[in-house]
């Protein structure tokens, strides 16, 4: 290509080929194209030219994404915590073992060890287990079910989100375990108490974080989608749900949580009737008995399964999420 | 060179220019022909704009604007004076107060200063995306996509997602999108203000190279003299609290322009000493 485009005059011939035939074949007829076919290759090789400049500055502005290795995933995330868990237990063995307090205000680690193992034995721990987790997921789910349109339209129609928002709000401050005993009046001691709560308890989150994530679409994509030629419809299901995945995320996992406390919550104050037997209850069953393993166990089985959710669930769902869009820390193009 | 002058010393000197009577909107012999017959239809006319937010003061005052189909424009001016409302005016995004503005039935693409593509689809589904609400059939999007990425010389990045290109890399891939829309009237709302200068650089050789092979007419709103000097083939100057139009430099010869070309260079300094003249009035 001619690298002397710099004299005005000189440059002129070039220049001029240099316009008619930079033109990719398929697209405007408009431009003549015909006038000076001996000048074609100048023309084509500076289009090459900014082709391989261009590569080559892509090259030089972006980096390899380079996730890190599961080992040192590995040594990074699990070893840490497990380390910790491990110390605190010793520390537990080794206070019983030295300071010998009275067994039934403070068990030894094995003493619960044992009575989880009791439980498992005698099927009450896979039974409470089961009729907490059974009653946690499908309560979520229908709160889910409920709080998604009811957030997306809560988001959408103003008027309605100024008479209903704050309500909304409140309701996520107020405990639901509050609901309880309006709710036995209600509903005697059955299921239904205890997903009346749950759906008290996990609604107001999903609605709360599906606004809130709505509310930070950024206005650019709004923008664009409307200049795109998006009609209501299109926006909303092309450009603002997918936008507002992530403070939608949040406030599932925060409905999750809520409803995993209010179910433990209904299932201590609400037992007998044709109410199950869950984790709450075993909890509650344990303290009658003035059984301090058991009541321990019970707490760290209900831990556990929450860490578990976490992790298996809600966490990579959000870390494959905000990978994908560049928000989790790691490499990527500057 | 005097300003608005329709051929500033340079073109005059061109040797071989013989069709200067058959030029259509722009002033270099590489520029599309006009038709045969009859005046052209401006892409764009503007007629006595004015524009004010609420009861806030006018921002634009008394445009007017014609811009001819293929044409290159700049419109040029410092802070508050209005060039992203027009631009916004020009796009539908907002109407006008008074006055007329006419654009083509089927719309205009825009182009922003940040890339404002989706963050969660990649380079393809981004253009796809445009295609898709141009109501372009399914089967079809995804060899047009990439057909439009190796436009802009993005073929290799088609499925990397937006914060895995380099800023240049997006407002290519933005190009790319607004090139999916196929409107006439392409519209570019300081599409290269946040990017370093080596890749403005190239970027400008980029549009107006798409721009010589695709015959859009585009709108480029900038407040960089020489980006205007470099692109432009009418530079509009607007003053600032209200804005309106001072004064107008066509470019006649476009061809082979860089950004340190001598004939962009002295075109700047005179934009520039006119946008000071602008610019001092407001300390009065």
């Amino acid at each position: 290509m001619p690298h002397d485009t710099d004299a005005p005059i000189r440059s002129l011939r070039d220049d001029h080929s240099d316009g008619t035939h930079t033109l990719p074949e398929r697209v405007s007829p408009r431009v003549s194209r015909s006038e000076k076919p001996d000048a074609a290759p100048p023309a084509s090789a500076r289009s090459e030219d900014l082709r391989s400049l261009e590569a080559g500055l892509d090259r030089l502005q972006t980096d390899e994404e380079h996730r890190p290795s599961r080992w040192r995933a590995f040594w990074t995330s699990v070893v840490p915590p497990v380390l910790f868990v491990v110390l605190l237990v010793v520390a537990w063995q080794l206070y019983v073992v030295i300071a010998d307090p009275r067994p039934d205000r403070a068990p030894s680690p094995a003493d619960v060890f044992l009575a989880l193992a009791d439980a498992w034995q005698t099927g009450r721990l896979q039974e409470a287990v089961a009729t907490s987790l059974e009653r946690g997921v499908v309560g979520f789910l229908i709160a889910i079910a409920i709080g998604t349109p009811l957030g997306l339209l809560l988001a959408e129609v103003r008027p309605l989100r100024r008479a209903v928002g704050p309500i909304i709000s409140g309701l996520q401050v107020l405990p639901s375990v509050a609901w309880v005993p309006a709710a036995i009046i209600w509903f005697g001691l059955s299921d239904a108490t205890v997903y009346f709560v749950i759906l008290m308890g996990a609604i107001p989150s999903i609605v709360n974080g599906l606004i809130a994530g709505v509310d930070q679409v950024p206005p650019q994509l709004r923008r664009v989608g409307t200049v795109l030629g998006a009609s209501r419809i299109q926006l909303a299901t092309a450009v603002i749900l997918p936008a507002a995945l992530p403070g939608y995320l949040a406030g599932l996992k925060q409905g999750w949580a809520f409803s995993w406390r209010s179910l433990m919550a209904a299932e201590i104050i609400a037992t007998g009737g044709s109410i199950g037997f869950g984790l709450g209850s075993m909890l509650q069953q344990s303290r009658e008995l003035a059984d301090l393993a058991g009541v321990l166990a019970t707490i760290l089985l209900i831990l556990f399964i929450g860490i578990l959710i976490e992790l298996l669930f809600f966490g990579p769902l959000e870390r494959r999420m905000l990978r994908r869009r560049g928000l989790l820390l790691s490499g990527g193009a500057r | 060179m005097t300003s608005s002058a329709p051929t500033p010393g340079v073109a005059a000197t061109a040797p071989g220019v013989g069709v200067p009577n058959l030029l259509g909107p722009s002033f270099d012999e590489s520029a599309p022909l006009r038709p045969p017959a009859g005046p052209r239809r401006p892409a764009v006319r503007i007629e006595n704009v004015q524009k004010r937010f609420g009861r806030g003061p006018l921002v634009l005052d008394g445009i007017d604007l014609d811009i001819a189909p293929g044409e290159f424009v700049c419109l040029l001016g410092a802070s508050g004076c209005g060039k992203s409302t027009l631009l916004n005016l020009i796009a539908g995004l907002d109407r006008p107060t008074t006055g007329i503005i006419e654009t083509p039935a089927e719309g205009s693409a825009v182009m922003f200063q940040e890339s404002a593509l989706m963050p969660w689809l990649s380079a393809r589904r981004n253009v796809e995306l445009a295609l898709r609400l141009r109501g372009v059939p399914r089967r079809e999007r995804r060899e047009k996509a990439l057909e439009l990425l190796d436009t802009v010389n993005l073929a290799d990045a088609a499925e990397k997602r937006p914060h895995e290109l380099s800023g240049g890399m997006r407002q290519r891939v933005a190009l790319a999108r607004a090139l999916a829309q196929d409107r006439p009237v392409l519209l570019m709302d300081e599409p290269f203000a946040a990017l370093d200068a080596i890749t403005r650089d190239l970027l400008h050789e980029e549009l107006e190279r798409v721009w010589r092979a695709t015959g859009r007419t585009i709108v480029f709103v900038t407040h960089n003299v020489r980006e205007a000097a470099r692109l432009g083939q009418r530079v509009v100057l607007l003053s600032s609290r209200p804005g309106r139009v001072v004064d107008e430099w066509r470019i006649a010869h476009t061809v082979g322009r860089r950004i340190e070309s001598p004939e962009v260079a002295a075109l700047s300094v005179e934009i520039t000493d006119q946008l000071r003249k602008e610019i001092r009035r407001n300390a009065a």
